[in-house]
């Protein structure tokens, strides 16, 4: 089936961020503290790996598999939505020790309470999109 | 004989992976959902969740058509199985625990969070359910997962989006936002963390 390697590709998400322990809670406290390497490590050699991809990929033109060349969209220009959203997105990294993607991995863990985490995400979400209109971006 | 091969497979698999491991595989995933079409974005989905149990009814931003981000959804589908199978299959002979540092150890101990060198687990007790009877763990669990998908969505992007897609691609919002995922880390985990245990 077409849409199953999309399920292969979080797996193999899954398996990153499990194994290299990003997903857990005392690896956020210990980055935010400066007491390791580790995540920062991660991500900037993702970061580093991504730039060689993007600049590969824009080089040499390369195509998505549907024939159409990779183009990356830019992000809008106004800057109090990143600065702001990204300060709160920050406050709730730390204190739950989760982004989105380990709330997801750690559920199939077996630790059952991240479906608190999922559905207190999604009302956040659903709040922002109630309040969109009367925020700064 | 293959049943040898399996188990070193298995084996090779199940230590802890190192950061130069990890972060080259997340590009890599980056530039697989590239090569698919699509953008590397998890927070997404929690707009997709909400359009698809009917928030599209409700308000215009989530009208959206949240089978297009079918393979957004697939994706986090496949990180659930990706969490069961590491977490069950393939944990090393040390146990499910996280390498942190001495230092960490020690922070943890003076905060009052009881750890053990070697036997840190990689979720800590305190994320648990018996966890929201206590403000405290209410205010991590709800309130953590509540700020975490609000301030996604205003920034327009969590973790992958900003930090791996956004300055793999050198955008400046991105880096405005990375920047502020981590003032506001900062500001919890010297502020709030401490005075919780």
């Amino acid at each position: 089936m077409r849409m199953s390697r999309y399920i292969l590709v979080g797996i193999l998400l899954g398996f990153i961020l499990y194994k290299s322990e990003a997903a857990s809670w005392f690896r956020i406290y210990e980055m935010f503290r400066f007491q390791s390497f580790h995540m920062f490590g991660i991500i900037g050699s993702a970061i580093i790996s991504g730039i060689i991809i993007v600049q590969i990929i824009k080089k040499r033109h390369i195509k998505n598999q549907e024939g159409q060349e990779i183009v990356i969209k830019d992000k809008s220009n106004t800057y109090p939505r990143y600065i702001i959203g990204g300060f709160i997105f920050g406050c709730g990294w730390a204190i739950a020790g989760a982004c989105p993607a380990p709330m997801f991995i750690l559920l199939g863990a077996g630790h059952t309470v991240f479906i608190v985490y999922l559905i207190a995400a999604m009302t956040g979400t659903f709040v922002y999109g109630l309040l969109r209109r009367r925020i700064p971006h | 004989m293959i049943e040898v091969y399996f188990t070193y497979v298995r084996d090779f698999i199940a230590q802890p992976w190192p950061w130069y491991v990890a972060g080259p595989l997340l590009a890599l995933v980056m530039f697989v959902l590239l090569y698919f079409g699509h953008e590397f974005g998890i927070s997404e989905n929690f707009r997709l969740m909400c359009a698809a149990d009917g928030a599209d009814s409700m308000n215009e931003f989530f009208k959206i058509d949240w089978r297009a981000g079918e393979w957004n959804l697939l994706v986090a589908l496949g990180a659930v199985f990706g969490g069961y199978l590491a977490s069950h299959y393939f944990i090393g002979p040390q146990g499910d625990i996280a390498h942190i540092s001495d230092a960490t150890v020690t922070s943890l101990n003076q905060i009052n969070i009881q750890v053990t060198q070697g036997a840190v687990p990689l979720v800590p007790e305190f994320l648990a359910w018996k966890a929201l009877l206590t403000w405290q763990g209410l205010l991590m669990i709800a309130g953590g997962g509540f700020l975490v998908g609000f301030g996604a969505r205003y920034a327009g992007g969590c973790t992958s989006g900003h930090a791996i897609s956004g300055l793999s691609a050198l955008q400046l919002p991105s880096l405005v936002a990375v920047i502020g995922f981590f003032m506001g880390g900062l500001v919890v985990t010297y502020f709030i963390i401490p005075f919780l245990f």
